[in-house]
């Protein structure tokens, strides 16, 4: 099973995802985070998927279980670069992505995250 | 009847190539007429003979040849296929009568083989013109379907005409891509110019909307107009927190500022 | 009908639900089918083969590349399990049932990214789901 490298960026963790991901590297991820974001303090978290070509219901479910639990630990949560055709496959199966919050690439994730850490 | 092509061959591709330079009405030489036909000629001699031979494959191909060079000089295909015919008079004048009911039923199994061949040629038409036909709807589709940027970050998406499924489709698609491809945050999607939407179409647009804000853009439908508002309102279609706008400036100046852009006239800078 | 096999392999462990979405994303590329679609039914397989782990307690997978009325051509996945069937097909069919611990989008879900889709079991013997996707 591969590991997937948690990276800070000063308030917060980048997770760029370039591999494709089995269900246990999936539980291992939503572990790993949350350990890294207690240690680290981090404010939040991006995930890249740019490099992602399907999210099927158990990684799109992964998205939301950290947005809630980073949540909790007073982290934002914001999921980069969909592809379109990714996003065309969730919403015909019907997957909302419910609390999770998007952005078209890296730069405009880290803006969204200034921005929503600025309002409070 | 291959024997009687082979021993009367001068003069029954003769009055072949009379008789249809004769139908071309000066469309074309007698000169190209004998040549095309002088061919073909040899081609229907071959596959006679030779019935399950390549022959017959390569007849088939020249047939296809003249069937399209004829259609691009302006011939209709009855007239194609009515000169391929002619070769079945050509041969019956040059019949001398005497071989009795044998030649008679040979004569009738040749006249059904030319039919069949004539026939091809109309076929070959008629796939020509399909696919010129394919190939204009997809011009069409391609053409019907632009989607320009409006600002930094902010994509516009003028509709015009009827929308069907496979159209709506097509243009949400390369709008996400453009989305994604530019780093556009908004999309205005203006639908002043379409007359009407049936559910699946209100669907597919639902659905664009959808998949934008999964990608972390936000789309902004301009110029529903009311029939539209009645179908999507009377289809019970769920258009939930979308952003609608009665006008395209309406929906550029929510952009804008959803962008942190201000407009300003002259007068107060 | 005729029908070209373009792979088959067997679901039981979880990298194998990584190489299903491989296997199929590979045959959906040289189909011929368009990014979204080769998408759609690639996240299909991807659910239907964690079905058939999860819930099948493993089986296989069969592609096949099949050519329908007027022509057109397609792909056909086959997923197979020998594990304990599902009781009422109606419900398992039923839009955000789940059995358990699904998200409940289910097979409803995997349904509309196809275009079409058969489900066949028996309580006891097994389950067979197979979806067919034209391209368009």
């Amino acid at each position: 099973m591969q590991q997937i490298p948690i990276l800070k960026i000063g308030r917060f963790l980048l997770v760029s995802i370039q591999i494709d991901l089995q269900d246990q590297t999936v539980v291992a991820l939503q572990e790993d985070l949350a350990d890294s974001i207690v240690k680290t303090g981090a404010r939040g978290v991006i995930i890249d998927i740019s490099a992602v070509d399907i999210v099927d219901s158990y990684i799109g479910r992964m998205f939301s279980t950290i947005a809630a639990m980073s949540r909790l630990m007073d982290a934002e949560t914001v999921v980069v670069g969909m592809r379109p055709a990714v996003a065309i496959t969730l919403v015909e199966l019907g997957l909302s992505l419910d609390g999770v919050r998007t952005a078209l690439d890296l730069e405009q994730g880290m803006r969204l995250l200034e921005s929503s850490l600025g309002d409070r | 009847m291959s024997h009687l092509l082979r021993s009367r061959r001068d003069a029954v591709l003769g009055r072949w190539v009379e008789l249809v330079t004769e139908g071309t009405r000066g469309r074309m030489t007698e000169g190209e007429v004998r040549s095309e036909l002088t061919e073909l000629y040899g081609l229907v001699e071959g596959a006679l003979t030779d019935p399950g031979g390549t022959t017959a494959g390569e007849l088939r191909a020249a047939l296809a040849d003249i069937s399209r060079s004829r259609a691009r000089q302006g011939f209709s295909p009855t007239e194609t296929a009515v000169a391929v015919f002619a070769l079945k008079r050509a041969v019956h004048e040059n019949l001398d009568g005497t071989g009795g009911d044998a030649a008679y039923a040979d004569f009738i199994d040749f006249s059904a083989y030319i039919d069949e061949l004539g026939l091809a040629t109309f076929e070959t038409y008629a796939n020509a013109r399909e696919q010129v036909i394919a190939d204009q709807a997809e011009q069409l589709l391609e053409l019907s379907t632009p989607v320009v940027k409006l600002w930094d970050g902010i994509l516009g998406v003028p509709l015009v005409g009827t929308l069907d499924s496979a159209r709506t489709q097509v243009v949400m698609e390369t709008m996400l891509q453009l989305l994604a491809d530019t780093g556009s945050r908004y999309a205005v999607i203006d639908i002043t110019g379409v007359p009407a939407v049936d559910t699946e179409v209100a669907q597919h647009l639902l659905k664009t909307v959808m998949a934008a804000r999964l990608m972390g853009a936000e789309c902004v439908i301009s110029g529903i107009r009311p029939q539209i508002a009645h179908t999507i309102a009377a289809l019970g279609i769920e258009f939930g927190d979308i952003v609608t706008k009665s006008s395209l400036a309406d929906a550029l100046a929510y952009a804008m500022r959803g962008s942190g852009l201000r407009v300003l006239s002259g007068t107060d800078a | 009908m005729t029908i070209e096999p373009a792979g088959e392999m067997p679901i039981s462990g979880n990298d194998d639900v990584v190489r299903v979405r491989q296997l199929v994303r590979t045959a959906a590329a040289s189909a011929g089918f368009s990014l979204v679609d080769q998408t759609k039914i690639v996240t299909a397989a991807s659910e239907l083969a964690r079905n058939t782990l999860v819930h099948g307690g493993g089986g296989s997978v069969g592609i096949d590349q099949t050519v329908g009325d007027r022509g057109k051509h397609g792909l056909r996945i086959v997923f197979t399990d020998r594990g304990p069937g599902i009781p009422d097909l109606e419900q398992a069919l039923v839009e955000g049932w789940s059995s358990g611990n699904g998200l409940g989008l289910g097979l409803s879900g995997t349904r509309r990214l196809v275009d079409e889709f058969s489900l066949e079991s028996e309580p006891g013997e097994g389950t067979t789901v197979t979806v067919v996707k034209w391209i368009r």
